[in-house]
Protein backbone atom coordinates (compact mmCIF):
# COMPACT_ATOMS: atom_id res chain seq x y z
CA UNK A 1 0.00 0.00 0.00
CA UNK A 2 2.69 2.48 0.79
CA UNK A 3 4.79 1.61 -2.62
CA UNK A 4 1.67 2.59 -4.30
CA UNK A 5 0.93 5.51 -2.40
CA UNK A 6 4.79 6.63 -3.40
CA UNK A 7 4.16 6.19 -6.76
CA UNK A 8 1.24 8.10 -6.63
CA UNK A 9 3.20 11.07 -5.46
CA UNK A 10 5.63 10.97 -7.49
CA UNK A 11 3.07 11.28 -10.20
CA UNK A 12 3.07 14.83 -11.47
CA UNK A 13 0.06 16.01 -13.43
CA UNK A 14 2.11 16.56 -16.56
CA UNK A 15 3.02 13.05 -16.26
CA UNK A 16 -0.59 11.86 -16.20
CA UNK A 17 -1.28 14.10 -19.28
CA UNK A 18 1.43 12.16 -20.99
CA UNK A 19 -0.09 8.40 -19.80
CA UNK A 20 -3.24 9.84 -20.56
CA UNK A 21 -2.34 10.68 -23.88
CA UNK A 22 -0.42 7.68 -24.43
CA UNK A 23 -2.60 5.55 -23.63
CA UNK A 24 -5.36 6.98 -25.12
CA UNK A 25 -3.28 7.49 -28.64
CA UNK A 26 -2.54 3.80 -28.59
CA UNK A 27 -6.48 3.09 -28.29
CA UNK A 28 -7.36 4.89 -31.52
CA UNK A 29 -5.01 3.58 -33.50
CA UNK A 30 -5.60 0.12 -32.61
CA UNK A 31 -9.36 0.53 -32.84
CA UNK A 32 -8.99 2.31 -35.78
CA UNK A 33 -6.89 -0.33 -37.85
CA UNK A 34 -9.10 -3.22 -37.13
CA UNK A 35 -12.15 -1.84 -39.30
CA UNK A 36 -9.38 -1.73 -42.58
CA UNK A 37 -7.68 -4.57 -41.85
CA UNK A 38 -11.01 -6.70 -42.04
CA UNK A 39 -11.50 -4.48 -45.12
CA UNK A 40 -8.67 -5.07 -46.71
CA UNK A 41 -8.11 -8.45 -46.32
CA UNK A 42 -11.57 -9.00 -47.57
CA UNK A 43 -10.66 -6.53 -51.09
CA UNK A 44 -7.27 -7.90 -51.60
CA UNK A 45 -8.64 -12.08 -51.14
CA UNK A 46 -12.03 -11.41 -53.47
CA UNK A 47 -9.35 -9.71 -56.17
CA UNK A 48 -6.99 -12.72 -55.77
CA UNK A 49 -9.98 -14.88 -56.67
CA UNK A 50 -11.54 -12.31 -59.55
CA UNK A 51 -7.36 -12.32 -61.00
CA UNK A 52 -7.32 -16.41 -60.65
CA UNK A 53 -10.22 -16.93 -62.16
CA UNK A 54 -10.19 -14.66 -64.82
CA UNK A 55 -6.54 -13.94 -65.89
CA UNK A 56 -6.98 -12.36 -68.62
CA UNK A 57 -8.63 -9.42 -66.82
CA UNK A 58 -5.37 -9.16 -63.93
CA UNK A 59 -4.60 -5.77 -65.13
CA UNK A 60 -7.93 -3.87 -64.18
CA UNK A 61 -8.78 -5.87 -61.49
CA UNK A 62 -5.21 -4.79 -60.27
CA UNK A 63 -6.10 -1.27 -60.99
CA UNK A 64 -9.65 -1.15 -59.28
CA UNK A 65 -8.03 -3.18 -56.26
CA UNK A 66 -5.28 -0.61 -55.30
CA UNK A 67 -8.34 2.09 -56.08
CA UNK A 68 -10.41 -0.02 -53.46
CA UNK A 69 -7.12 -0.38 -50.85
CA UNK A 70 -6.68 3.25 -51.32
CA UNK A 71 -10.12 4.06 -50.08
CA UNK A 72 -10.47 1.35 -47.56
CA UNK A 73 -7.23 2.40 -45.32
CA UNK A 74 -8.00 6.26 -45.33
CA UNK A 75 -9.62 5.34 -42.25
CA UNK A 76 -6.55 3.70 -40.81
CA UNK A 77 -4.68 6.63 -41.80
CA UNK A 78 -7.17 9.14 -40.37
CA UNK A 79 -6.39 6.88 -37.55
CA UNK A 80 -2.80 6.86 -37.83
CA UNK A 81 -3.19 11.09 -37.77
CA UNK A 82 -4.97 10.76 -34.54
CA UNK A 83 -2.58 9.14 -33.23
CA UNK A 84 0.08 11.60 -33.74
CA UNK A 85 -1.97 14.66 -32.88
CA UNK A 86 -2.65 13.06 -29.78
CA UNK A 87 0.85 11.89 -29.13
CA UNK A 88 3.02 14.74 -29.79
CA UNK A 89 0.98 17.74 -29.98
CA UNK B 1 16.69 -4.89 -15.92
CA UNK B 2 17.79 -1.70 -17.87
CA UNK B 3 18.05 -3.23 -21.13
CA UNK B 4 16.38 -0.90 -23.41
CA UNK B 5 17.50 2.01 -21.68
CA UNK B 6 19.57 3.03 -24.57
CA UNK B 7 17.04 2.76 -26.62
CA UNK B 8 15.32 6.23 -27.16
CA UNK B 9 13.63 7.45 -29.83
CA UNK B 10 13.96 10.90 -30.69
CA UNK B 11 11.30 13.69 -30.46
CA UNK B 12 9.07 13.86 -33.06
CA UNK B 13 10.11 17.81 -34.50
CA UNK B 14 14.02 16.03 -34.63
CA UNK B 15 12.74 13.64 -37.51
CA UNK B 16 10.60 15.57 -39.56
CA UNK B 17 11.60 19.39 -39.39
CA UNK B 18 14.52 20.47 -40.63
CA UNK B 19 16.63 23.59 -40.28
CA UNK B 20 16.52 26.31 -42.97
CA UNK B 21 19.41 26.41 -45.40
CA UNK B 22 18.45 29.73 -47.14
CA UNK B 23 16.12 32.82 -46.16
CA UNK B 24 16.65 31.31 -42.37
CA UNK B 25 14.39 34.29 -41.57
CA UNK B 26 11.35 34.53 -43.73
CA UNK B 27 8.38 32.38 -43.02
CA UNK B 28 7.28 31.29 -46.05
CA UNK B 29 10.09 31.37 -48.14
CA UNK B 30 12.78 29.69 -46.06
CA UNK B 31 14.72 26.97 -48.03
CA UNK B 32 15.19 23.91 -46.39
CA UNK B 33 15.38 20.12 -47.41
CA UNK B 34 11.73 19.94 -48.15
CA UNK B 35 11.78 22.34 -50.84
CA UNK B 36 14.99 21.24 -52.42
CA UNK B 37 13.17 17.69 -52.86
CA UNK B 38 10.24 19.67 -54.37
CA UNK B 39 12.83 21.45 -56.35
CA UNK B 40 14.19 17.97 -57.76
CA UNK B 41 10.53 17.29 -58.36
CA UNK B 42 10.18 20.39 -60.32
CA UNK B 43 13.72 19.89 -62.23
CA UNK B 44 14.20 16.10 -62.85
CA UNK B 45 11.23 15.41 -64.59
CA UNK B 46 11.77 18.74 -66.90
CA UNK B 47 15.06 17.57 -67.84
CA UNK B 48 14.12 14.19 -68.37
CA UNK B 49 11.24 15.75 -70.77
CA UNK B 50 13.52 18.24 -72.11
CA UNK B 51 16.22 15.46 -72.81
CA UNK B 52 13.66 12.81 -74.52
CA UNK B 53 12.13 15.94 -76.29
CA UNK B 54 15.30 16.50 -78.71
CA UNK B 55 15.57 13.02 -80.35
CA UNK B 56 14.24 12.46 -83.28
CA UNK B 57 13.59 8.97 -85.56
CA UNK B 58 11.71 6.10 -85.41
CA UNK B 59 13.10 4.30 -82.32
CA UNK B 60 13.16 5.64 -79.48
CA UNK B 61 16.49 5.62 -77.58
CA UNK B 62 17.79 6.81 -74.20
CA UNK B 63 16.11 9.99 -72.17
CA UNK B 64 13.24 8.75 -74.82
CA UNK B 65 12.75 5.61 -74.37
CA UNK B 66 12.21 6.83 -70.37
CA UNK B 67 10.08 9.78 -70.89
CA UNK B 68 8.35 7.67 -73.90
CA UNK B 69 7.94 5.08 -71.33
CA UNK B 70 6.66 7.12 -68.13
CA UNK B 71 4.03 8.71 -70.39
CA UNK B 72 2.51 5.52 -71.55
CA UNK B 73 2.37 4.01 -68.31
CA UNK B 74 0.47 6.84 -67.08
CA UNK B 75 -1.75 6.76 -69.93
CA UNK B 76 -2.34 3.06 -69.95
CA UNK B 77 -2.55 2.53 -66.21
CA UNK B 78 -3.89 5.64 -64.93
CA UNK B 79 -5.51 7.59 -66.87
CA UNK B 80 -7.53 4.88 -69.37
CA UNK B 81 -8.71 3.37 -65.85
CA UNK B 82 -9.48 6.34 -64.32
CA UNK B 83 -10.80 9.09 -67.13
CA UNK B 84 -11.39 6.73 -70.09
CA UNK B 85 -12.68 8.68 -72.95
CA UNK B 86 -11.32 11.91 -73.91
CA UNK B 87 -8.31 11.45 -71.46
CA UNK B 88 -5.67 13.72 -73.47
CA UNK B 89 -6.10 17.30 -71.85
CA UNK B 90 -5.42 15.47 -68.52
CA UNK B 91 -2.77 13.60 -69.16
CA UNK B 92 0.28 16.41 -68.44
CA UNK B 93 -1.33 16.85 -64.88
CA UNK B 94 -1.48 13.52 -64.33
CA UNK B 95 2.36 12.65 -65.70
CA UNK B 96 3.31 15.49 -62.85
CA UNK B 97 1.48 14.32 -60.28
CA UNK B 98 2.94 10.70 -60.72
CA UNK B 99 6.57 12.27 -60.92
CA UNK B 100 6.42 15.01 -58.49
CA UNK B 101 4.91 12.56 -55.78
CA UNK B 102 6.95 10.02 -56.58
CA UNK B 103 10.27 11.95 -56.24
CA UNK B 104 8.77 13.30 -52.82
CA UNK B 105 8.46 10.07 -51.59
CA UNK B 106 11.80 8.20 -52.95
CA UNK B 107 13.77 10.78 -51.27
CA UNK B 108 12.67 8.92 -48.00
CA UNK B 109 15.29 6.08 -48.69
CA UNK B 110 18.16 7.70 -50.60
CA UNK B 111 21.25 8.33 -48.54
CA UNK B 112 21.58 12.12 -47.19
CA UNK B 113 17.94 12.45 -47.62
CA UNK B 114 16.25 10.02 -45.62
CA UNK B 115 13.27 12.41 -45.71
CA UNK B 116 10.00 11.84 -47.72
CA UNK B 117 9.00 15.22 -48.57
CA UNK B 118 5.57 14.30 -48.57
CA UNK B 119 5.32 13.14 -44.94
CA UNK B 120 5.06 17.06 -44.37
CA UNK B 121 1.15 17.90 -44.81
CA UNK B 122 1.97 21.31 -46.67
CA UNK B 123 2.88 19.32 -50.28
CA UNK B 124 0.21 16.89 -50.43
CA UNK B 125 -2.54 19.40 -49.35
CA UNK B 126 -1.58 21.46 -51.93
CA UNK B 127 -1.78 19.09 -54.48
CA UNK B 128 -5.21 17.48 -53.31
CA UNK B 129 -6.10 21.20 -53.77
CA UNK B 130 -5.04 21.27 -57.25
CA UNK B 131 -6.73 17.95 -57.54
CA UNK B 132 -9.85 19.27 -55.97
CA UNK B 133 -9.94 22.76 -58.03
CA UNK B 134 -9.24 20.79 -61.22
CA UNK B 135 -12.28 18.43 -61.06
CA UNK B 136 -14.82 21.11 -59.85
CA UNK B 137 -13.20 23.33 -63.38
CA UNK B 138 -13.71 20.66 -65.55
CA UNK B 139 -17.02 19.73 -64.42
CA UNK B 140 -18.61 22.91 -64.35
CA UNK B 141 -16.66 23.70 -67.81
CA UNK B 142 -18.18 20.44 -69.22
CA UNK B 143 -21.51 20.44 -67.78
CA UNK B 144 -22.33 24.03 -66.70
CA UNK B 145 -24.06 24.47 -63.34
CA UNK B 146 -25.34 21.38 -63.98
CA UNK B 147 -22.99 19.53 -62.33
CA UNK B 148 -23.51 20.84 -59.34
CA UNK B 149 -27.34 19.29 -59.75
CA UNK B 150 -26.05 16.20 -60.92
CA UNK B 151 -23.65 15.84 -58.17
CA UNK B 152 -25.98 16.99 -55.60
CA UNK B 153 -29.04 15.61 -56.32
CA UNK B 154 -28.15 11.83 -58.07
CA UNK B 155 -30.86 11.05 -60.52
CA UNK B 156 -32.84 7.92 -59.76
CA UNK B 157 -32.95 8.14 -55.98
CA UNK B 158 -36.56 8.99 -54.31
CA UNK B 159 -37.33 12.30 -53.61
CA UNK B 160 -38.04 12.26 -49.83
CA UNK B 161 -33.86 10.94 -49.83
CA UNK B 162 -32.71 13.75 -50.58
CA UNK B 163 -32.98 14.80 -47.43
CA UNK B 164 -30.01 12.91 -46.85
CA UNK B 165 -28.33 12.21 -49.85
CA UNK B 166 -27.53 15.85 -50.56
CA UNK B 167 -25.99 16.76 -47.04
CA UNK B 168 -23.72 13.46 -47.31
CA UNK B 169 -22.92 14.21 -50.95
CA UNK B 170 -21.86 17.83 -50.53
CA UNK B 171 -19.66 17.12 -47.63
CA UNK B 172 -17.87 13.93 -49.14
CA UNK B 173 -17.59 15.34 -52.53
CA UNK B 174 -16.59 19.26 -52.21
CA UNK B 175 -15.38 18.87 -48.27
CA UNK B 176 -13.93 15.95 -47.45
CA UNK B 177 -12.42 14.81 -50.20
CA UNK B 178 -9.46 16.73 -50.58
CA UNK B 179 -8.51 16.35 -46.88
CA UNK B 180 -8.82 12.52 -47.36
CA UNK B 181 -6.31 12.75 -50.89
CA UNK B 182 -4.12 14.89 -48.59
CA UNK B 183 -4.08 12.68 -45.59
CA UNK B 184 -3.78 9.12 -47.79
CA UNK B 185 -0.34 10.26 -48.93
CA UNK B 186 0.77 12.23 -45.93
CA UNK B 187 0.00 9.43 -43.43
CA UNK B 188 1.47 6.63 -45.49
CA UNK B 189 5.24 8.49 -45.84
CA UNK B 190 4.85 10.01 -42.35
CA UNK B 191 3.83 6.13 -41.09
CA UNK B 192 6.89 5.12 -43.28
CA UNK B 193 9.16 7.08 -42.31
CA UNK B 194 8.70 6.93 -38.17
CA UNK B 195 9.21 2.80 -39.49
CA UNK B 196 12.26 3.63 -40.79
CA UNK B 197 13.50 5.92 -37.85
CA UNK B 198 12.46 3.05 -35.03
CA UNK B 199 14.30 0.38 -36.85
CA UNK B 200 17.48 2.67 -37.47
CA UNK B 201 17.61 3.92 -33.88
CA UNK B 202 17.28 0.11 -32.75
CA UNK B 203 20.16 -0.97 -35.17
CA UNK B 204 22.58 2.42 -33.74
CA UNK B 205 21.72 1.74 -29.90
CA UNK B 206 22.85 -1.77 -29.89
CA UNK B 207 25.82 -1.13 -31.45
CA UNK B 208 27.49 -0.22 -28.15
CA UNK B 209 25.56 -2.59 -25.58
CA UNK B 210 27.31 -5.65 -25.65
CA UNK B 211 24.75 -8.06 -24.90
CA UNK B 212 22.10 -6.26 -26.90
CA UNK B 213 23.94 -7.09 -30.00
CA UNK B 214 21.92 -10.52 -30.48
CA UNK B 215 18.77 -8.21 -31.08
CA UNK B 216 20.78 -6.76 -34.06
CA UNK B 217 20.28 -10.15 -35.56
CA UNK B 218 16.90 -9.23 -35.88
CA UNK B 219 16.83 -5.73 -36.64
CA UNK B 220 19.09 -5.17 -38.82
CA UNK B 221 17.56 -7.50 -41.87
CA UNK B 222 14.37 -5.61 -40.47
CA UNK B 223 15.82 -2.27 -41.49
CA UNK B 224 16.90 -3.77 -45.01
CA UNK B 225 13.77 -5.46 -45.29
CA UNK B 226 11.38 -2.36 -44.53
CA UNK B 227 13.74 -0.21 -46.37
CA UNK B 228 12.67 -2.49 -49.91
CA UNK B 229 9.26 -1.87 -48.51
CA UNK B 230 9.25 1.69 -48.31
CA UNK B 231 10.39 2.03 -52.44
CA UNK B 232 6.85 -0.63 -53.26
CA UNK B 233 5.47 2.10 -50.79
CA UNK B 234 6.90 4.91 -52.79
CA UNK B 235 5.78 3.98 -56.06
CA UNK B 236 2.12 2.41 -54.81
CA UNK B 237 1.45 5.77 -53.20
CA UNK B 238 2.61 8.00 -56.15
CA UNK B 239 -0.03 5.82 -58.31
CA UNK B 240 -3.18 5.90 -55.69
CA UNK B 241 -2.66 9.49 -55.68
CA UNK B 242 -2.43 10.10 -59.44
CA UNK B 243 -5.26 7.42 -60.18
CA UNK B 244 -7.46 9.32 -58.04
CA UNK B 245 -6.95 12.60 -59.38
CA UNK B 246 -7.88 10.72 -62.21
CA UNK B 247 -10.46 9.27 -61.00
CA UNK B 248 -12.43 12.34 -60.03
CA UNK B 249 -11.46 13.89 -62.78
CA UNK B 250 -13.47 11.09 -64.76
CA UNK B 251 -16.32 11.61 -62.72
CA UNK B 252 -16.71 14.81 -63.09
CA UNK B 253 -16.22 14.70 -67.17
CA UNK B 254 -18.60 11.75 -67.43
CA UNK B 255 -20.98 12.40 -64.39
CA UNK B 256 -23.61 10.05 -65.48
CA UNK B 257 -21.41 6.73 -64.50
Amino acid sequence: MSVLAQIAQDIEAADLQNIEAAGGAGMAYGLAAIGPGIGIGYLVGQAVQAMARQPESAGQVQTTMFLGIAFTEALALIGFVVFILLKFV
Amino acid sequence: MNLLGAVKFPPIENVIEWPAWLFEDSTYFAFNKIAFIHFLGLVIPMAVFLLGARGSGLVPRGFRTVSEGIVTFVDEQIAKPGIGHGREPYLPLLVSFFLFIFIGNITEVIPFFQMPANARMAGPLVLALVAWGMFISVGVRHNGPGYFKEVLFPPGVPKALYLLVTPIEFLSTFLVRPFSHAVRLFANMLAGHILLITFGVLCISVWSASALVLIQIGTFPGLVAFTAFEVGVSLIQAFVFTILAAVYIGGALHPAH
